[in-house]
């Protein structure tokens, strides 16, 4: 019963494959981005390491968001970080997403400054010229210099869809910041209020009223992606100082897709070949054991589906090594019956003694490669803890199928009924 | 079925054809190593270039590989991604070390010459036509007062590196583009890069130390608990036999011109699990006739020797269960892991092989030359 219910647990696993089985960078390829911090954008309060940091956070937040599995982020000296994503679709559309600086602000439009000699290179001292662009043509604005508030007090963000089915970006600030746009709002009707995102003009409305309750919305003509990643990361906060993309590396998988598929076929092909051997060579035994084998790849599967876990192709290699420690198991449990068998035991004693002798030999083989397996994953890292993870998982599953199921199995052929002749 | 009697094998009598067989096979895989100037290294270690194709028809990958054959790129890996209809294509090869020679190669030249008087001088260092010498004079300056230029005579290597590598990506890359199209007799638009990337190595120096390590600290537990479930002796016999097992099969790697990647590792370290696994088997069944036999009439060798035969068969039986699934992924598992079952392959016959003929009769030399010793 209790392994049956495994059994069943297992397949809830890992159905459906495609999806729980996550594969890595090697298998799948994936794009590989190291970005670098403008260092002269710090300002003079900020440490750059806690900046990096707060950095990481926000990037892995997105990253999260934009529905990444297995993202690896990681900083790499003091002004860099690595983000390795597996994978992924879009790789455009990703970099934009974690390199954009996604600094929101909201700036008065000056509407009494001179925009045409502003253009000419006549700037007032507390202006800035900014554009929007609509329709890829760019749209140049006089805003004044001075940020009233920032997308430092967004709550949260949404995409919402106005009644021409248009996209926008929905936000609420928090009680301060709603506090701070109800003032300023009040303050400047009448006047319009440039909001600004990374310094592009995305939308200047009117000013019609003071908005007491803290919300506004950013309109563009997005597409609804864009909107998407644009409330992605404007909830995820803006980075602490921007970060340029300094290598942005498309990797292809180490196996190709065919290579993949040959890989899987002649895997199983090669699974089927053991399957046929155990049961020419061992005869009704040898069903047993393929069953434990076909049990054991099912609960190594699910466990790494439940774990979480990135295959990768040492990972792959790791299976095989469990597999074949799994056939060693039962090959070693089946010769001891067969020893026994030969002394003239009766079958039912001779499975017991088979079984009671073999253990301590699968035990201490496993161990041993456990032990091992265990180490490399303590302090290996990388393709090598890849290795070490499917090989503990497998162990432990293979020890369970080999010695656990098939004794349950063979139990329950033996109880029916006195038996004077085992098939092995 | 049974594919094996009893059998009555003398091991132990047979250990010094077998020491002197693997001294041979190991001496041979190390002398091939050092001949050919260490393992060569994988892209996965070094790094290199990669370059996306997008064809118009369907592309043959033999056509590409011997284009690349005839510029010396016949280690590039070329893979077909994508789906069926889009004919993408990545190559990918090591270009990084070239880069390095040449560099040191401009820095000897100066230092022997005690600086460059002419640029001329340039096509004379050995390997400079990978970066090509006219990219080179829009680059290199002797004059200082030009400072958008490099000086030749000022630069440091490490300064130079960079910019030979660029160049020398930069003329690969044409050079790549070049022969594929020859190869494709020059169809207009029969092809276009999509792109080239420079790939840093996916095993970083950092990575490799922290395996190093790993292996090591494995290998320690693994002796510590060999000696306490059994003895000393075992876990040094076990040892060897997993060193002379990792060897050979490096040996072979070494042999056909394998690269070390990571797949390659990947099969190594089942190798050692592998190699470890058969042995303790054979071990126990000594140590259990060790007990049952210790009134016993039969001496060390016989005993040894009673309990190699009695796991013979089960060493036999997995050994080919294993094999059976090895060699369809050699033979049908594709090109790019075919090193990797090829490994496998080498690792597990040499594996079966060390854990009857190497692990146990170290075992009893070790033993012959202790009480020889008293």
């Amino acid at each position: 019963m209790f392994i049956l219910g495994l059994v069943g647990l297992a397949i809830w696993a890992v159905y459906p494959p495609g999806d729980k089985i996550k594969l890595g960078l090697d298998l799948k390829g994936g794009i590989h981005l190291v970005l670098e911090a403008d260092t002269s954008k710090l300002e003079s309060s900020q440490d750059l390491r806690d900046a990096v940091n707060v950095a990481l956070e926000i990037i892995r937040n997105r990253v999260d968001q934009f529905g990444v599995s297995e993202p690896t982020i990681t900083r790499q000296g003091t002004g860099r970080i690595t983000v390795d994503l597996a994978g992924i679709e879009d790789p455009q559309r990703a970099v934009e997403l974690i390199g954009k600086t996604a600094l929101l602000e909201f700036k008065l439009v000056d509407e009494k400054g001179d925009l045409k000699k502003a253009l000419e290179g006549e700037i007032p001292t507390d202006d800035e010229v900014l554009y929007k662009y609509a329709d890829g043509k760019p749209e140049p604005y006089l805003i004044k210099r001075e940020t009233l508030i920032s997308g430092r007090y967004i709550k949260d963000a949404r995409v919402e869809i106005d009644s021409w089915g248009q996209p926008y970006v929905g936000l609420d600030f928090d009680s301060e910041g709603a506090e701070l746009f109800a003032e300023i709002t009040g303050r400047h009707v009448g006047e319009r209020l440039a909001i600004i995102l990374d310094n592009v003009v995305k939308s200047a409305p009117v000013i019609k009223t003071r908005i007491p309750e803290g919300k506004a919305v950013i309109e563009g003509r997005f597409s609804m992606d864009e909107a998407n990643e644009l409330r992605i990361v404007l909830k995820s906060g803006a980075l602490p100082i921007p970060f340029n993309i300094i290598q942005n590396t498309t990797i292809g998988p180490s196996l190709g897709r065919d290579s993949i598929q040959k890989g899987l076929f002649s895997g199983i092909v090669g699974f089927i070949g053991v399957i046929l051997f155990m049961g020419i060579y061992y005869r009704k035994a040898g069903l047993i054991a393929d069953t434990a084998l076909i049990l054991n790849l099912l609960f190594l599967l699910a466990a790494l589906a439940a774990l979480k876990a990135t295959l990768t192709l040492p990972g792959i290699a790791g299976i095989i090594l469990t597999i074949g420690m799994g056939i060693d198991a039962n090959v070693i449990i089946f010769e001891r019956i067969r020893e026994e068998l030969r002394r003239e035991r009766a079958p039912r004693s001779a499975v017991d003694a088979g079984y009671s002798r073999a253990l301590r030999t699968i035990l201490d083989a496993n161990i041993t490669t456990l032990i091992t397996a265990l180490i490399l994953f303590q302090f290996g890292s990388g393709p090598i803890k890849g290795f070490a993870t499917t090989l503990s998982i497998g162990i432990l599953a293979s020890l369970f199928t080999s010695i656990v199921v098939t004794r349950v199995i063979f139990n329950l052929l033996l109880a029916r009924r006195p038996v004077k002749k085992i098939s092995i | 079925m049974r594919l094996l009697g009893e059998t009555h094998i003398d091991f132990i009598a047979l250990r010094k054809i077998a020491f002197f067989l693997s001294g041979v096979a190991v001496a041979v895989g190390i002398t091939a190593i050092i001949l050919k100037g260490g393992l060569s290294l994988g892209l996965d270690f070094t790094g290199g270039l990669e370059i996306h194709f997008k064809f118009k028809e369907a592309p043959s990958v033999l056509e590409i590989r011997s284009a690349l054959t005839k510029i010396g790129l016949s280690k590039a890996v070329i893979q077909q991604y994508g789906s069926r209809q889009e004919n993408l294509v990545l190559v990918r090869c090591a270009v990084e070390e070239a880069s390095l020679e040449i560099a040191s190669n401009m820095i000897a030249y100066r230092e022997r010459k005690g600086g460059f008087t002419d640029l001329g001088e340039l096509k004379g260092i050995p390997g400079i036509e990978a970066v090509g010498y006219e990219n080179l004079v829009g680059i290199f300056t002797l004059d200082s007062s030009q400072t958008q230029k490099i000086n030749l005579n000022q630069a440091t290597e490490a300064s130079l590196i960079p910019v030979i590598r660029q160049l020398f990506h930069r003329k690969t890359v044409a050079r790549i583009e070049q022969v594929v199209g020859d190869e494709l007799g020059r169809r207009e638009g029969a092809f276009v890069v999509q792109s080239v990337d420079i790939i840093g190595p996916k095993v970083s120096q950092e990575l490799q130390r922290k395996a190093y390590m790993a292996v090591i600290f494995a290998l320690l537990g693994m002796l510590i608990y060999i000696a306490w479930r059994f003895q000393f002796r075992f876990a040094v016999g076990a040892l060897v036999a997993l060193i002379h097992d990792v060897f050979i099969s490096l040996g072979a790697l070494s042999l056909v011109n394998f690269d070390l990647n990571l797949p390659v590792i990947a099969a190594l370290l089942t190798i050692i699990g592998y190699s470890l696994n058969d042995t303790i088997v054979v071990y126990d069944r000594i140590r259990e006739n060790l007990k049952t036999h210790r009134k016993g009439r039969g001496s060390l060798k016989e005993l040894l020797n009673l309990s190699v035969n009695e796991s013979l068969s089960r060493t036999i039986i997995t050994s080919l269960t294993t094999l059976i699934v090895v060699i369809v992924l050699f033979l049908w598992g594709g090109a790019v892991i075919h090193s990797f079952a090829f490994v496998l392959l080498v690792g597990i016959i040499v594996g079966t092989y060390s854990s009857v003929f190497i692990a146990t009769p170290v075992v009893y030399a070790w033993a012959r030359s202790e009480t020889r010793r008293q």
